[in-house]
């Protein structure tokens, strides 16, 4: 017998139906103004000071931003050119943001914590790869063979990322599975901290230039519109890795038991899913990303420092916020979103308000943007619950 | 098959199991029946390699089973239903199904142990692609029993199928175990509902905070004063 086969028996209505059509409008108008009521009575209730305040708040830089944008666009001091121009560059940071964040929120997913060390793994990627750059560039390969450099370029990144990422795994945060939350998190910033410090021991402190590809300056141009090259390859670059990423979560064998052991780590190893080989998985796709999106960032940037990760990382861990952490599809479009509102944001919200040199605030917008999504909607705006249901 | 001989397992200081023994035989139905914190699921978790055991062994056809990890036991052949059914409220059907294929690389046999779960449950072949966490209980239990047969079970540990469902679900879920049975699959039945328990099993251990106070056949037991009284609501 197949269960769940019986139907559903509609019972009659136990109040009098009303007789002509007045009446059921009465009676309609009643039951929603008391519906209405109580909602309202319930709001009331529930409302502290603090919600309050914070609706106040929230309302506040509401207005602001309508208020900014509305005399910007009266003002009409950017042309639509400009308006494209911060669109890409904000697409083509944002990319960045998003491949970086896939790190934060994967881990996150499988692991319940934040790699604040991801910063790092970010960093020694394209740091790495830098000395392998400025050789290319010196013997004069990079301008003969400028794809190859950089797909080698992009290998060591990536290595050296994802070894970082491992090592960390399996050095930082193995031992502490079992550990109170807060424990790996402060491992996490003393790692951090210490790569930090062991790649400026080792590569020194000074500001890196990275040497510059010569096939990828300029500009294309599309009717009207021009667009930076490196930027183009940046942004079509990030979306193919996300796009294989994606992929590899959703379709294969071992993406599926990622998700699965991010769900339920003892019903995954009930199923024959060796829990700590995923978990090393997760590390090594998070890095790979972070490699590949440290390269693509000293494209933009053009230079490397040991604490090159610290803004990018904390803005990717934003991104993946905003996503709703442990939310794939969320980091990525976290990550373009901000970018989009970096980039576009300051001209457009803060000009408006007659404030000088509003590009200077782009971070502060950020992480605006970071405070006001962990007060009001703590889950990301793709709003996936998290269920806390540990065993 | 399985033995279980003389295990000691703790959580912390509290002294969960103190000297369980049991075996499976080929082919039978073993039931290990109690009241609730009797240590049910916990000689199950111990047997699935979740929890260590501090003393005694766990043998599958005399190989010591206690060195290895839990995935490794699924490999071995020990498949465990836990306890809640506990699938994959995100994956799809299909996919829960292949999670529980994970340790099975060979095509054909997956495909083979598909439409075996596909023809004891029709219902999961209907909802393929639905997400697991939209599913009913009673489909949620036959997807649960479902992804344990993808991985070839050996011996299948089941922990309370039962569990919450309504009675005519209740009946269903007896009826796949006898199927299952009848196909010649060797389970370990863990049940609160002793009545139906009894019915299926060949035979049946008694547990009671942490030892066996009982074992014989299910005929036997049925029979038996304290069960009839305990575990059966009869006086
Ligand atoms: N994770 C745990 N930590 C500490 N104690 C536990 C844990 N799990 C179970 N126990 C304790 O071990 C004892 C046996 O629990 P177990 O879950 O095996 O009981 P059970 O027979 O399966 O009960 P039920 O029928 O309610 O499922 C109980 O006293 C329980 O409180
Ligand atoms: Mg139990």
């Amino acid at each position: 017998m197949i269960p769940g086969s019986t139907r559903m028996v509609f019972l009659p209505d136990p109040r009098p139906m009303p007789s002509n059509f007045f009446s059921t409008v009465k009676t309609i108008y009643e039951a929603t103004l008391e519906d209405g009521f109580s909602m309202w009575k319930r709001m009331k209730e529930r409302m502290t000071p603090t919600d309050i305040v914070m609706w106040l708040i929230g309302g506040g830089m509401l207005a602001l931003i309508i208020w900014g944008s509305t005399a910007t666009l009266i003002a009409g001091r950017y042309t639509a050119h400009h308006w494209f121009d911060f669109m890409v560059f904000g697409l083509a940071q944002g990319s960045i943001y998003a491949l970086i964040a896939m790190g934060y929120t994967m881990v996150y997913g499988i692991l319940r914590m934040i790699n604040f060390a991801h910063s790092e793994v970010f960093m020694s990627g394209p740091y790495t790869a830098y000395f392998v750059a400025a050789f290319f560039y010196s013997s004069g390969f990079l301008d003969q063979q400028p794809i190859i450099s950089l797909l080698a370029i992009f290998l060591v990144s990536m290595s050296v990322s994802t070894l970082i990422a491992v090592l960390l795994e399996r050095i930082a945060y193995r031992p502490l599975r079992n550990a109170p939350r807060l424990v790996p998190l402060i491992t996490a910033i003393g790692a951090s901290f210490f790569l930090q410090y062991t790649f400026r021991g080792l590569y020194g402190s000074g500001f890196q230039a990275y040497p510059v590809v010569k096939i990828l300056e300029g500009e294309w141009a599309f009717w009207d519109f021009r667009i930076l090259k490196f930027q183009a390859v940046v942004i079509v670059a990030a979306a193919l890795l996300m796009a294989a990423l994606y992929t590899f979560i959703q379709r294969t064998r071992v993406g599926k038991a990622i998700r699965a052991v991010s769900e339920d780590k003892e019903a995954s190893s009930l199923m024959g899913i060796d829990i700590d080989r995923m978990i090393v998985t997760t590390f090594v796709i998070g890095g790979m990303a972070a490699g590949a999106a440290g390269v693509l960032y000293a494209l933009m940037f053009k230079q490397v420092h040991f604490s090159m990760g610290f803004i990018p990382g904390i803005k990717a861990f934003t991104a993946a916020v905003l996503g709703g952490i442990g939310n794939i599809p969320g980091a990525m479009l976290g990550g373009i979103f901000l970018g989009l509102v970096e980039s576009v944001g300051p001209s457009l919200f803060l000009d408006g308000l007659g404030i000088v040199a509003p590009y200077q605030l782009k971070d502060a917008i950020a992480f605006t943007m970071l405070v006001l999504v962990l007060i009001f909607r703590p889950t990301g705006i793709l709003g996936e619950k998290l269920a806390v249901k540990k065993a | 098959m399985l033995e279980v001989e003389n295990i000691h397992a703790y959580y912390g200081h509290i002294h969960a199991l103190k000297e369980v023994s049991l075996t499976v035989e080929k082919g039978e139905i073993v039931t290990l029946i109690g009241a609730n914190g009797a240590g049910k699921s916990t000689t199950l978790k111990t047997i699935s390699g979740l929890l260590r055991p501090r003393k005694g062994s766990i043998r599958l056809d005399g190989e010591d089973l206690i060195r290895y990890a839990p995935h490794e036991i699924v490999v071995k052949g020990i498949v465990q239903v836990p306890e809640g059914r506990r699938i994959f409220g995100r994956l799809t059907v299909m996919e829960n199904l292949e999670m529980g294929a994970f340790s099975c690389p060979d095509r054909r046999l997956n495909s083979a142990n598909l439409e075996r779960v596909f023809n004891l449950f029709p219902r999961l072949e209907e909802r393929r692609n639905q997400v697991g966490g939209t599913l009913s209980g009673g489909e949620q239990q036959m997807l649960a029993t479902g992804r344990a047969l993808m991985a070839n079970p050996r011996v299948l540990l089941m922990d309370e199928p039962s569990m919450g469902l309504a009675p005519v679900l209740v009946d269903s879920i007896f009826d796949t175990i006898r199927q299952l049975h009848a196909s010649g699959t060797t389970i370990l039945l863990v049940e609160q509902n002793a009545r139906m328990a009894l019915q299926v099993a060949t035979r049946g251990y008694v547990l009671q905070t942490g030892t066996v106070v009982l074992s014989d056949t299910a005929e036997n037991l049925r029979r038996n004063e304290m069960v009839r009284q305990a575990y059966l609501g009869e006086s």
